[in-house]
């Protein structure tokens, strides 16, 4: 009994700083989350108080009639999984070629992927511009998806994923005369089902909030992302906040109900290989 | 990132012998390493194309039109070295510049510290609700850049922010966080430990998970105190992390861009501007693209140099 009690007196020093820490990360996120429940009027009367003192949606209603989200969580859907499917696919494919083959060739390959991440796109702006509208592809969703399939992170995912998959089970299946791709597509890509789905929620989640190629390729409204159609509410001088708050909060929802469903893939792997793009 | 790249070196290193001595090999051995061969290409293909499609020609692109007066149409006229001298004398450019090495110089160490003390809490043994608190650290990372503006400009408002009414009601006066410059590129730096903490939470929870138990338990015996053993094990034991997280947390801030425009657009006026939007806005809204593509090219070697001298600390580190 003594024992269970000194137990609990030396957690609540580490369970404190624990939430004191959770607090303060949540606090911004609930402030605008409880914000956006607000009254237009409310919103600026001092005092403010931590609950809305009457609970409204009609920010949300506004929202949803100043903004086509349809029409955006529509373009934003198609980029993020086309993208994120191409991604996952090349991504493997390349990752287990610089893993299970040797040539001089591919060390070059592995050298020039490593420089991508030195070398982000926002370096390249105006000319990756310059070769999306040659390829006639300016102001379409295809422009968007093409530049952002590859991804460095991915690559070297799939790759320190493949060379700790044993080169015995590779030679097995050769002596029993597999063919090489067969071999990619039967044996080692199902292998590699939790990178892939790693990497597809990373992708996902990277694409949902993409925002300076989505800017600088698309001019039409209609074909927007939801990002930059939340850009267009922070242009004018004077923001309707109530509007603003409510359009943030529903942009948002995919992605917390896609992180609700997966959340144990991505907080427990140890992406250890994983890079931010 | 730096043990990948360690081992990339390494594979070049160890490149294959038998390709050395080829013609010793039988022949069916050799048929049978020519479809070794042809099959990575196959499998790199669609990397291959898209890397030269969105990089290396981009790339060349880039550096092309920075010797150019190029305006995003009609003609490229060469003009040597011209927009790199303008540079060197456009204190707009150096404003920016600036601006981002102060703003990355805060706002790294910041997060780090967050992102740290977000791992030790959560990898503390007799701590009470981690799954719980795992969850809430982790939120953030799904605010896009723009949504996280948003949250920040609305506690940090001036006249209606939770901030400055936490303030005003203890008896102080409003702190202009948004008309002031450099207040108001502290909201910015705070605004960006937030979001970047939680991955790199989670490269910390690895690290940590990896320091030997038993080098705690003898410091315990030791008489080692809980700030002794967290500078002395924890930190040296996560020094390699420690790196990759400063490594791409400066590589990171150094591009911010979107988050910035959400929360004041650089501003007040154009004090807050960073080197990203400067090249935006060169680029794009005053279509000069050959200038906007010369200070593109003045950042890729500073990220260059960044990620090269932290590749240089670290292998000095681990050897």
């Amino acid at each position: 009994m003594r024992k269970k009690s000194g137990e609990i007196r030396r957690s609540i020093l580490p369970t404190t700083m624990l939430w004191v820490l959770a607090i303060l990360m949540a606090f911004p996120l609930l402030w605008f989350l409880l914000s956006s429940f607000k009254g237009g009027g409310e919103l600026f009367t001092y005092p403010l108080s931590f609950l809305p003192r009457e609970w409204t949606v009609d920010g949300y209603m506004r929202a949803w009639e100043r903004i086509d989200f349809v029409r955006y969580f529509g373009n934003t859907i198609v980029v993020a999984t086309l993208t994120t499917a191409l991604t996952v696919f090349f991504c493997a494919t390349a990752g287990y070629a610089l893993a299970k083959y040797r040539a001089p060739w591919l060390s070059v390959f592995a050298l020039c992927i490593l420089s991508m991440t030195m070398l982000p796109g926002e370096v390249i702006l105006s000319p990756t511009f310059s070769v999306v509208r040659d390829l006639g592809f300016y102001n379409s969703l295809i422009g968007v998806i093409l530049p952002s399939i590859l991804t460095p992170t991915g690559v070297f995912m799939f790759r320190q994923f493949f060379i700790t998959v044993p080169d015995e089970l590779l030679d097995a299946a050769r002596i029993d005369g597999a063919n090489e791709l067969s071999i990619f597509f039967r044996i080692m890509l199902p292998l590699a089902k939790p990178i892939m789905l790693t990497l597809a929620i990373i992708s996902f989640q990277w694409r949902w909030n993409d925002y300076i190629f989505p800017l600088i390729i698309l001019s039409d409204p209609k074909n927007f992302t939801l990002q930059i159609a939340l850009r267009t509410l922070l242009g004018s001088e004077n923001i309707d906040w109530a509007i603003l708050l409510a359009a943030s909060v529903i942009s948002m929802i995919p992605l917390v109900l896609l992180y609700l469903v997966f959340q144990k893939y991505i907080t427990s792997s140890d992406i250890n290989t994983g890079l931010r793009d | 990132m730096t043990s990948t790249m360690r081992s990339v070196v390494g594979a070049e290193a160890q490149d294959e012998p038998g390709d050395v001595s080829t013609g010793t090999v039988q022949p069916r051995r050799r048929r049978a390493k020519r479809r070794y061969r042809l099959t990575p290409l196959v499998l790199s293909a669609g990397v291959i194309i898209l890397m030269a499609l969105f990089f290396i020609w981009p790339g060349v692109l880039g550096l092309t039109y920075s010797f150019t007066s190029y305006k995003g149409f009609g003609p490229m006229t060469f003009i040597g070295l011209d927009n790199y001298t303008k540079l060197a004398s456009d204190p707009t450019f150096y404003a920016a510049l600036g601006r981002t090495l102060i703003y990355t110089v805060f706002s790294v160490p910041l997060g780090y510290a967050l992102s740290l003390s977000l791992a030790v809490a959560l990898t503390n043994l007799r701590a009470r609700g981690k799954t719980a608190a795992r969850i809430i650290f982790f939120l953030p990372w799904l605010v896009s850049p723009i949504v996280t503006g948003v949250i920040w400009r609305w506690m940090f408002g001036e006249n209606f922010g939770f901030v400055n009414y936490v303030i005003t009601s203890l008896g102080g006066g409003a702190v202009p966080w948004s008309s002031d410059p450099n207040l108001s590129l502290m909201v910015v730096i705070v605004a960006s430990a937030w979001a970047g903490a939680a991955f790199n939470m989670l490269l910390f929870i690895a690290a940590l998970n990896n320091v030997p138990k038993s080098y705690y338990e003898a410091a315990e015996l030791d008489g080692a105190n809980g700030w002794q053993r967290f500078v002395s094990i924890t930190l040296p034991g996560i020094a390699p992390t420690s790196v990759l997280v400063i490594l791409l947390s400066t590589l990171g801030q150094m591009k911010e861009f979107a988050m910035i425009q959400a929360l004041n657009n650089g501003g007040p006026g154009t004090s807050n501007q960073l080197i990203v939007q400067y090249i935006y806005q060169t680029g794009f809204a005053q279509s000069n693209v050959g200038y906007a593509s010369a200070a593109s090219m003045v950042l890729l070697v500073i990220l260059m140099v960044i990620a090269l001298i932290q590749i240089a600390i670290n292998r000095k580190a681990t050897r």
